[in-house]
């Protein structure tokens, strides 16, 4: 029988439902797009040929997938409150995250940092380009083509709909990372969170304050 | 081609739009900026993308004005997009920036 006709009056599955139906089980089953196949198709003939097995192609997911923006924020909260780490950082920004235990082998790192007068922010607009190594993998806004194209066209506007009222003084820094180069933005300190320790801000330090599309806010 | 750039050297992008994968966003070409950061030599990704092998190219920061990337920008004059682009698609500007 079809799914959809599923209910109370008729069903053949095993157990009863007395005088109550239900709505029919959600099928898992979507329809993939052409690139999925082409990926799944990619997959599955790289493990028969004996090139990568599945636990590798799994663990390398699970390992990609564990990687959460508690990263950049470790890096950021230690940057605030460490001079002379800053330095490195905006000297050697791969350096300075595999001081803090997140090496980033196949990215060449840029630390940008917001000040008074400068707002950075983060795009691709070829593709979606991402510190996937600090922050994982990228929100979904971040890879559509509306950010993409609109941040680096109206960017205040983008950044208003996120939040986010610059003032007219600050200097808006769009980096488009076209190439190898990867960016990490270091968003402003709040004030009034001079006393906290680099453990407590790290919890203040967002994903979209390291892409750029929102400030730190001071806890309340 | 340009690639001995050093910071605060005047570019323009090359206004050329060739098919296949191109790392120089077309809105960006033919379009004036400043060398920002020279980050050194990298392979080529135009080449690359093709299994084939290509000397390395001298990779980039262009700061471009947005007023000068588009008329109708209606936010602040300092409002700046900077843009990682290879030697091949540089070449040294006259003068200054605007």
């Amino acid at each position: 029988m079809s799914e959809t006709q599923h209910g109370a009056a008729e069903h053949d599955h095993g157990h009863d439902h007395g005088d109550h139906g239900h709505a029919p089980p959600q099928p898992d089953d979507k329809v993939h797009s052409y690139y999925q196949i082409l990926g799944q198709a990619l997959k599955e003939l790289l493990i028969e040929k004996g090139i990568v097995t599945a636990d590798e192609v799994r663990e390398a997911i699970e390992k990609r997938d564990s990687i959460t923006p508690a990263r950049g924020a470790r890096i950021v909260a230690r940057a605030w409150t460490d001079p002379i780490y800053k330095a490195l950082l905006m000297r050697d920004a791969n350096q300075a995250a595999a001081d803090m235990g997140a090496p980033t082998p196949n990215t060449h790192l840029v630390a940008v940092e917001n000040t008074d007068a400068v707002h950075n922010v983060i795009v691709c607009t070829l593709c979606s380009c991402y510190p996937r190594e600090l922050l994982g993998l990228p929100p979904s806004w971040y890879k559509s083509r509306q950010y993409r194209a609109r941040i680096v066209r109206e960017p205040r506007a983008v950044l208003r709909e996120f939040g986010t009222d610059l003032s007219d003084e600050v200097e808006i820094r769009v980096h488009d990372s076209t190439a190898d180069i990867r960016y990490l933005v270091v968003p402003l300190q709040p004030k009034g969170t001079e006393a906290m320790s680099a453990d407590e801000l790290e919890s203040l330090i967002t994903r979209d304050s390291m892409i750029g599309v929102a400030e730190v806010k001071a806890p309340t | 081609m340009a690639k001995d750039l050093q910071p605060g050297d005047p570019v323009r992008v090359r206004e050329d739009y060739p098919p296949g994968h191109i790392r120089t966003p077309v809105f960006i070409r033919g379009k004036r900026g400043v060398v920002t950061q020279v980050f050194g030599a990298f392979e080529n990704p135009e080449i690359t993308a093709y299994e084939l092998t290509g000397p390395k190219k001298m990779l980039y920061a262009v700061r471009f004005r947005q007023v000068d990337i588009w008329p109708d920008y209606t936010g602040p004059t300092q409002d700046t997009v900077d843009i990682d682009i290879y030697e091949h698609w540089l070449e040294k500007a006259e003068g200054r920036a605007s």
